[in-house]
């Protein structure tokens, strides 16, 4: 589904991505880990088709698309979505409007009737009710006075409404407490299936615990450094991030 | 130039929808202003003696007048002798029964801005007192205002029909020495909206008006007078659009409001005059003197304005609250883009006690825009307990654009109590984000986010006016993406 072939990225001349291969198949769930500033949120940034930064070599494909391309709202409409590291907030702007406007889109390009008003509230509500979320969530701004974990609560609502074949979440367990962490666990398991692929981006293997994945990968300065199955976040959870990159440095000096 | 900047660009750079002018044969007054010229316009509509002294008065007291200065907008000199001040429809002369009396053109144009007079007739409910450059055309649902008393006509006609209310409140809260736009309007106003309520009766519809400004080279200068008499209740609603001109035009309109005891007066605005093109070239000069006056106890007037037209707008929509626990209120979303300028705001004077006063106003620049927020708040030293909150948010879309707030305070009073909050954002690249990332087009992002910025405002106009509000916004901050 997704294919990334040697991935050069910079920001402001300095290169933060330095040769990313990736293959993610549908139905699986792929985790990238790496300490900070070794290029993770870069990599899920640049998926998503943020501005601001150049892509200087290779090639990202999904389904069978140059994804590097299409724009963000083509790329959402196409299945790409993005659960933000740090939601933003915007003001004024209900929740459920926000949400409304963001289906429709990707519903009228995938051929789709838009969903009136009184379809859509009761689909979120059903949705709602998966996540154990408060109903008043709906009629506030969208992130505004949220505390950490509603807005992370938000992005998971976000994902299993808008239902993409492709999923990416950046540091989604950033800043949750442990019933947080397992509600939005929960939700991501929820959403697992045969026809979606999932990107969890963490920093941490606590998040691992809860949602097993398929494959976890190490990125070390713009590089993945090594790749392996669940156990891996295991053996970094015990030897640190600082052994696998001097592996992985000697793996590539070798 | 940063993408999304460029973007944001492209977004604002839409022309204006209602560039179009109707063909119609004119009954214009020659170039100039002179005392003939304001004998001649007072003779055509048939005045009586106490409105021509009136223009006589204001005349010679506006040719000691300087055009104020102190406004943060930039703009050539005005040269009033190459003005034109009275233009109207020659069908006028026959006097217009209904609709169907009505300059088919004249109709077409309405129809293109989306105001069929028919349907609103029938389908809305609302009655409509079309002012076609100076002369009003049509007005509707005046029987049925008139059983309750109620009169809304043009203020021609109620010069004619009702001119010991004019005499007695013409003049009343903005007097013809008032300032120079509204001393000259004084002199040479050549029609407007006139609207009485008599006491204890609730309006029971929102009487509305359009403006539409049509002759070349012709100053519009209306004049509106509402007055709503003790108990009673009355929302009224101007909404304005111009078609596209080289030359600019002036505008200095009038509008005073009148609250007697336990009144309340609602006055919205949609404005959206041409506001020039995307180089600043042409659009209307909006000089409007805009004022209410909470004569009696207990009395409420509220403003709400939403100003996205014009090349330069300059009004300051005010409250006198001179009866004990009257309120006044003024809510405003402006918006300037390319190279409009605003400089808006209000004026709240507390006389009576316990009186208090709200304002609210949202300030968005785009492209080249400029926007101004000017109030002041002054509290007299008789106006014990009086209490007011302001709120000025600004948003910025694009780096050329700027935004200003000017508060004036001044308070004479120990007990009284004013707070005012002031913030400057920007749409985010975040935000754009944010919303494309959730398959938003960019465009419907934009105009979702300065919404959702105006919201507050947008709550305080009827329901009809505020779903026009919102499309007003979007189309004025569209670009030529499609």
């Amino acid at each position: 589904m997704l294919s990334v072939k040697n991935l050069h990225a910079s920001v402001d001349g300095k290169e933060i991505l330095r040769g990313i291969d990736l293959e993610v198949g549908a139905g699986e769930v792929h985790a990238i880990m790496g300490p900070n500033g070794s290029g993770k949120s870069t990599l899920a940034q640049i998926l998503a088709g943020r501005e601001g930064y150049q892509v200087t070599a290779g090639t990202v494909r999904y389904l069978e698309q140059d994804l590097l391309m299409m724009a963000p709202e083509e790329r959402a409409r196409a299945g790409v979505f993005l659960a933000f590291q740090y939601p933003v907030e915007i003001p004024g702007v209900s929740n459920a409007l926000f949400l409304k406007t963001g289906l429709n889109s990707i519903r009228k390009q995938r051929g789709l009737p838009e969903l009136d008003a009184m379809d859509f509230l009761q689909l979120l509500r059903d949705k709602m009710k998966l996540l154990g979320m408060d109903d008043t969530l709906l009629q506030r701004a969208v992130n505004e006075g949220f505390s950490g974990g509603e807005k992370k609560r938000n992005e998971i609502l976000q994902l299993a409404v808008l239902e993409p074949k492709l999923a990416i979440l950046d540091e989604t367990d950033s800043g949750l407490d442990i019933d947080a962490l397992k509600l939005v666990a929960d939700g991501v398991n929820g959403m697992r299936n045969p026809e979606r692929a999932i990107v969890l981006v963490t920093h941490y293997q606590r998040l691992l615990n809860y949602i097993v994945p398929d494959q976890v990968h190490v990125l070390s300065q713009g590089r993945i450094v090594r790749s392996g199955g669940a156990e891996l976040a295991l053996e970094l959870e015990q030897h640190g991030y600082a052994a696998i990159e001097d592996q992985g440095a000697a793996h590539a000096s070798a | 130039m940063p993408t999304a900047t460029k973007q944001l660009d492209e977004l604002i750079g839409r022309e204006y929808r209602h560039g179009f002018y109707t063909t119609l044969e004119t009954d214009t007054v020659p170039r100039g202003l002179n005392e003939d010229i304001i004998r001649m316009i007072s003779a055509r509509k048939n005045e009586p003696e106490f409105m021509l002294e009136w223009r006589l008065r204001a005349y010679h007291h506006w040719l000691t007048m300087a055009e104020p200065q102190w406004a943060n907008v930039h703009h050539p000199a005005i040269d009033y002798q190459d003005i034109s001040y009275y233009s109207a429809p020659k069908s006028e002369k026959g006097g217009p029964r209904s609709l169907s009396e009505i300059d088919p053109a004249l109709l077409r144009t309405y129809e293109k801005l989306g105001i069929p007079l028919k349907e609103q007739e029938v389908l809305a409910g609302v009655a409509v007192d079309a002012v076609f450059d100076s002369v009003s055309v049509a007005t509707t649902f005046k029987e049925k205002l008139a059983e309750l008393g109620i009169i809304f006509c043009s203020f021609s006609e109620a010069v004619q029909q009702h001119p010991e209310l004019v005499k007695q409140y013409l003049g009343s809260v903005v007097p013809y020495t008032d300032n120079f736009f509204a001393t000259l309007n004084s002199a040479v106003f050549s029609d407007g909206s006139f609207c009485y309520i008599p006491p204890g009766v609730r309006c029971p519809m929102e009487l509305s008006t359009y403006f539409r400004i049509n002759a070349k080279n012709t100053g519009q200068f209306e004049r509106t007078l509402i007055i709503a008499d003790r108990d009673a209740y009355v929302s009224y609603l101007e909404g304005c659009t111009a078609p596209m001109r080289d030359e600019n035009q002036l505008h200095a309109a009038v509008v005073e409001l009148v609250a007697l005891e336990n009144a309340q007066i609602k006055y919205a605005t949609v404005q959206n005059w041409y506001p020039g093109d995307k180089e600043g070239r042409g659009g209307i000069y909006n000089f409007v003197t805009k004022r209410g006056e909470c004569r009696g106890a207990n009395s409420h007037i509220s403003w709400t304005q939403v100003e996205t037209g014009s090349a330069i707008t300059w009004k300051y929509p005010s409250v006198v609250l001179l009866g004990d626990n009257s309120v006044g209120e003024f809510y405003s979303v402006a918006l300037t883009n390319h190279y409009q300028q605003a400089d808006t705001g209000t004026k709240m004077t507390h006389v009576g006690r316990n009186t208090s006063s709200t304002v609210l106003s949202k300030g968005i620049s785009a492209g080249h825009g400029q926007n101004t927020y000017r109030g002041q708040i002054k509290v007299l030293a008789g106006a014990e307990n009086a209490r007011n909150y302001t709120q000025c948010d600004s948003l910025l879309l694009g780096d050329q654009c700027s935004a200003h707030t000017m508060p004036y305070i001044e308070v004479k009073n120990p007990s009284a109590r004013v707070e005012h909050e002031a913030s400057t954002s920007r749409i985010g690249e975040d935000q754009l984000f944010y919303c494309t990332q959730r398959g938003i087009a960019p465009e419907e992002a934009v105009s979702m986010i300065v919404n959702g910025f105006c919201k507050a405002v947008f709550q305080n106009l009827p329901m009809e006016f505020a779903v026009e509000a919102q499309k007003l916004l979007g189309v004025s901050l569209e670009g030529g993406t499609g």
